[in-house]
């Protein structure tokens, strides 16, 4: 499975985009969405980006005002993860131009189609920014 | 404002997010939900442009954590839609706010099957993503041959393929039953040689999910991830836009060292030498460089290597390079680094031989363990518990214990449980061990589990040398002034038991002793207080000469509590007064305990047991789990701590010297309340009659007397389920107490071993003796053979084996009758192979608990019932009552206070085991109603457990509903605590039909 779900929240907690990979109610899903925010949120610039909780952990990066959270199994190799959130970030500076939360809100459908063209059911699919923005880019002319 | 145009979105957000507060936000949510279901409701009025803007708000208001209960309808709807961007709108948004097992889900499957067949490339791709994502079994009996076609043919562009792998992936995951992989290997390997990166990347993830399942069959797999690995190491052919910050797809070496970490080894010399050539490559190769992401995306890398490295277990210069590495890492300031060092050499603690290299490190993980980030001290924790031996084990609980002060609370149970396991393996000497313990529940004593305690306690009435030195120190805890309750516990039993051998120390006499205990009396929980209680009564017996007054002082308190509203505090009360009130015969029944036999501990299982991890199969955890278990062999050979024995018994339970008067006043109580007056002895329970239920147990009670405190556990611990249980001895028979019978019970998923002792008491032997068991049909019950005769004073055991074939409530009934002068005697006793016998406690957390519970919707398979006229009782005792019968109560899973969860695992021989779940709504406002709901996957098992727990509940006499009950049968009298109802294997003996 590998990836479990991927969050933006906002550093008042405000989430931005999720995206699960394994179904959760409502309810769970506010509720570990409550529990990260105030697990990873309080967490200062010296300690490590990752995260153990339940039973699985949190690779997260903090960009500017926006935290990027990334749920994966144990195993996981957390520096990859890590990566690929700057992939990610780097993917939508690419498509916005020095993205930044308002992009993501106010453009939460292209969020998900970038997120939807790099990680299907858990698993990186593509890494390459230029095949990733390609069906974005055909919406846009057409 | 927003470019795809959609004005009414962008204005909702704004307004959304120039909401002043969380009520403001609801309005504005609700308001538009209102507008989007009004809109829906006329959905012929609505434009495809409109649609979609709907569908996107829903899935904002989802996402702000809103329930959408509507409108899903439309979004699948879309799906079909033949316009790119309202298809693609509803592919996605269909498979955030649906899951697989949804109904509308099934409607559009001929749609998405059309889309993956049809031509259209990206309509393909949009439909292989969602089924990739949400594709249930449906979708699995339908597409997977399609999605298998595409993934392999080579008129399909890489940007299909790619999706297909993944797509294939999930399906395969969920219902490997229904999609063929046979014959996969070939085409698997075909695409291992793909130049597309897209592919491979997805490719390689398949691969993973396909060994992990099977790796014989992919063995021809193997040298092409190698090959991989090589290209991408050397970058041979890598597109730059595969390239990041220099490093050819580092998530694709990733994923490949992951799929070689699958194999077991790598046989082939010249693959194995050329995977070598790039691992040391890559080990030696990597270089710490400012740039961040470079720097991390190179490290994701060369971690991957050292697992793969250790996986293969190279040689040994090798393993000391990549030690020498997690030892440069684990001292650098960098966060992450040395977060990962640390976290990777407890893995490589699994490697033999490196261990040694690993202390060196100590003084450096010890320092991790005061880091200021919890992430990083956690992974100190876990290296250091790995690492610990006999050499260095002093040191290292020094430093937990030390911690323990300081960590916070969400670290302070598992380092305690851990410290007290480090303690217990590799204790230089026990009265260490002891001190540990000591000092563990002195700093941590809401942590430390009863487990710990009980530990503490077996091992010093086993070893003679410590218990002198361990009453003394407890004696030396109870002078400090604010002592946790189970310091309390610990040393009150200590004392009991082993405070005569103080006798000459200062501040160590019997009255000094009992004055100190008795200080702590007001300040504890009605549960310390039997424990204080038996203390008093040790003390007392330990008295020689007997001192009057301290005599009188005891006996006050006995007297004060034998009108106490707590059944087991009465009990002992009554009980230990009378007794001492009998003088020399008390020293015989409140001798000091006899040793424990030796067990594993209840600790290092519990550790064990939560190492399991139920996640993924991946082959470094099996192996990390087998190597576990050896180690664990190597202790126990160990001799000097003396640990566990080849049987596993049960649980660590601590020696209640009550339990035998437990039992007996039981029976009394139940013998005369049975009212089968031919039958039973007609003497008034009184304290003689104590005595002479005590006698016989202490002088001609059968080897089942002597498990008896193993009596009626109910362990959450077991791994396998198996309880040794033991009744005394029953006195069935009429005017002469002619006949005991015993019986000493052991279950074993759905089977059981029931030993009946059959006592003769008398001087004469009883003759024409016949034992026949009456078993039901779900039971096969074989009895071995009963001699004609039982010679005077002397016992015969009858072995059964019991094997459960399927669930019911019935009871198999003994059926035994012998000649007593001339008198034909029959009796016919229930035997108690009941229900809960077969199950097995399993513990389970809300992540497996809901999906299983949701699946089993409605009848017959989840079955509910309000349930009227219960025996009030409050929930904890509801709880108690249930782990009793072995249904373990998941505290918290519920999320309302007045319910109860629980779960176990019913065995039996036609069926694989299966799980239980069982919910209990309670009124707190009326405690003899409730709601139960009970699910599982047979029918039948659901109603039986149904019907059992409420017979429990409500105390429906079982005798009622056996099939043996033509004539009426008398009530069994309520139990005087709710836990031994069913349980109670003498209670259900004595239940004569």
């Amino acid at each position: 499975m590998g990836i479990r779900f991927i969050l933006m929240v906002n550093k008042q907690g405000q989430t931005r985009l999720a995206q699960y990979y394994e179904y959760l109610t409502l309810e769970e899903r506010r509720a570990l969405e409550g529990e990260i925010v105030r697990k990873c949120l309080a967490r200062t610039e010296q300690q490590c980006s990752f995260v153990e909780h339940r039973n699985y952990k949190i690779v997260y990066r903090r960009y500017a005002s926006l935290f990027f959270l990334v749920g994966v199994d144990n195993d996981e190799n957390e520096l990859a993860i890590l990566e690929f959130i700057h992939l990610l970030v780097e993917t939508m500076d690419r498509h916005f131009g020095n993205v930044c939360e308002l992009d993501i809100m106010f453009h939460l459908e292209k969020a998900h189609f970038m997120l939807e063209e790099m990680v299907m059911n858990g698993c990186i699919v593509e890494t390459s920014k230029s095949n990733i923005l390609t069906p974005i880019q055909l919406m846009e002319k057409a | 404002m927003a470019l795809s145009g959609m004005r009414g979105l962008s204005v909702f957000i704004s307004d959304v997010r120039n909401c002043q507060n969380k009520d403001q936000e609801r309005l504005r949510v609700d308001k538009e939900l209102g507008n989007i279901r009004t809109r829906f409701k006329n959905e012929k009025g609505l434009s495809p442009y409109e649609k979609k803007k709907y569908v996107w708000k829903m899935l904002y208001i989802f996402m702000l954590g809103y329930d959408v209960d509507f409108g899903h309808m439309e979004a699948v709807s879309l799906i079909s839609a033949p316009k790119y961007p309202e298809k693609q709108v509803g592919y996605i948004v269909t498979s955030c706010l649906l899951n697989e097992n949804h109904d509308f889900l099934r409607l559009a499957i001929n749609t998405v099957r059309n889309d993956i067949i049809g031509r259209n490339e990206t309509f393909q791709c949009l439909a292989l993503t969602m089924v990739g994502n949400i594709g249930g079994r449906d979708f699995a009996e339908s597409l997977a041959p399609d999605v298998q076609k595409l993934l392999i043919s080579s008129s399909c562009r890489p940007l299909v393929r790619k999706k297909a792998a993944l797509c294939l992936l999930r399906l395969f995951r969920k219902n490997p039953d229904v999609v063929n992989v046979d014959g996969w290997v070939d085409r698997m390997a075909q695409l291992l040689d793909e130049r597309d990166l897209g592919v491979l990347t997805s490719s390689m993830s398949l691969l993973v999910a396909l060994v992990s399942n099977n790796h014989e069959a992919y063995w021809s797999c193997l040298p092409k991830c190698v090959k991989t690995l090589e290209r991408l190491a050397r970058n041979q052919d890598i597109p730059q836009e595969y390239t990041y910050y220099g490093i050819p797809s580092p998530w694709l070496q990733v994923k490949t060292m992951r799929a070689l970490q699958y194999f077991p080894t790598i046989e082939d010399p010249n693959t194995r030498r050329s995977l070598f050539e790039v691992l040391q490559r890559i080990l030696m190769g990597t270089d710490v460089v400012k740039n961040v992401n470079k720097n991390n995306a190179s490290h994701a890398v060369l971690f991957e290597a050292l697992a793969l490295v250790m996986h293969l277990d190279a040689e040994k210069e090798m393993m000391s390079q990549c030690v020498a590495l997690l030892g440069k890492f684990i001292a650098v300031r960098e966060p992450n680094i040395r977060y990962l060092g640390l976290e990777n050499m407890t893995r490589m603690l699994l490697v033999t031989d490196v261990q040694d290299i690993i202390k060196r490190h100590q003084a450096q993980i010890i320092t991790s363990l005061k880091d200021p980030d919890i992430s990083i001290r956690r992974r100190a924790l876990d290296l250091l518990y790995g690492m610990c031996d006999i050499t260095n084990a002093k040191d290292i609980v020094e430093e937990l214990l030390q911690y323990l002060s300081t960590a916070e609370f969400a670290m302070r149970e598992e380092l305690s449980l851990k410290a007290a396991i480090l303690a217990e393996k590799f204790a230089p000497d026990l009265s260490w061990y002891v001190d540990v313990i000591l000092q563990l529940i002195d700093k941590a004593g809401d942590f430390v589990s009863d487990d710990i305690w009980f530990r503490v306690v077996q091992f010093v009435t086993n070893n003679e040398d410590l218990q002198p030195y361990a009453a003394a120190k407890a004696r030396e805890y109870l002078d400090k002034p604010a002592i946790h309750e189970t310091m309390v516990k610990v040393s009150a039993y200590l004392l009991g038991e082993f405070g005569h051998l103080l006798a000459r120390r200062p501040g160590c006499s019997p009255k000094e002793l009992f004055s100190i205990i008795h200080e702590k009396l007001p300040t504890v929980l009605s549960s310390t207080i039997p424990i204080l209680l038996s203390t008093y009564a040790k003390i007392l017996m330990h008295t020689q000469p007997p001192d009057p007054e301290l005599q009188n002082q005891i006996w006050g308190i006995f007297n004060k509590y034998e009108s106490c509203i707590d059944a087991e505090i009465q009990q002992r009360a009554v009980e230990y007064h009378a007794l001492s009130r009998k003088g020399a015969s008390l020293m015989d029944i409140l001798a000091e305990m006899p040793k424990f036999p030796e067990r594993q501990s209840a600790l290092i299982k519990k550790a064990e047991d939560t190492e399991v991890d139920t996640a993924e199969q991946s082959a470094i955890k099996l192996r990390a789990q087998q190597q576990m278990s050896s180690a664990l062999v190597v202790t126990d050979q160990r001799p000097a701590n003396g640990t566990p024995s080849g049987i596993q018994l049960s649980l660590v339970k601590v020696p209640s010297m009550s339990i035998n008067e437990d039992q007996n006043m039981a029976e009394q109580g139940l013998s005369h309340e049975n009212g089968i007056l031919s039958k039973v002895d007609p003497q008034t329970p009184s304290a003689d009659l104590l005595g002479d239920l005590l006698g016989p147990l202490a002088i001609e009670g059968p080897p089942g007397t002597d498990v008896q405190s193993q009596q009626n556990i109910v362990s959450g611990l077991e791994n396998v389920p198996n309880t040794v249980e033991a009744a005394a001895i029953v006195p069935v028979e009429e005017q002469t107490n002619s006949v005991q019978i015993g019986i000493k019970a052991e279950w074993r998923a759905h089977q059981g071993r029931v030993v009946l002792f059959l006592g003769n008491k008398n001087t004469s032997p009883l003759v024409s003796v016949h034992a026949i068991i009456l078993p039901p049909s779900h039971l096969k019950i074989e009895l071995s053979l009963v001699p004609d005769t039982i010679p005077p004073r002397a016992q015969v055991q009858c072995p059964l084996e019991v094997v459960n074939l399927r669930p019911s409530r019935d009871v198999a009934v003994l059926d035994f009758s012998y000649k007593f002068g001339n008198n034909m005697v029959n009796a016919k006793l229930r035997l108690p192979a009941v229900l809960n016998k077969f199950l097995h406690p399993i513990s389970v957390s809300g992540d497996e608990f809901f999906p299983q519970w949701r699946s089993l919707s409605g009848p017959p398979l989840k079955l509910q019932e309000v349930v009227r006229g219960v025996r009030p009782m409050p929930l904890l005792d509801m709880a108690n009552l249930f782990n009793s019968f072995r249904l373990m109560v998941s505290p918290g899973l519920d999320p309302n206070p007045n319910n109860l969860v629980a779960s176990t695992t019913y065995y039996s021989e036609s069926t694989r085991p299966m799980l239980c779940l069982i919910r209990i709504e309670t009124d707190p406002a009326d405690r003899t109603q409730l709601r139960m709901t009970v699910a599982s996957g047979d029918p039948t098992l659901t109603f039986e457990l149904k019907e059992f727990i409420k017979e429990q509940l409500v105390s429906i006499p079982t005798a009622l509903r056996s099939p043996m009950a033509a004539t009426p049968a008398p009530p069994i009298p309520q139990p005087t605590s709710p836990a031994a109802a069913l349980t109670d294997p003498g209670a259900m003996l004595a239940g004569l039909l």
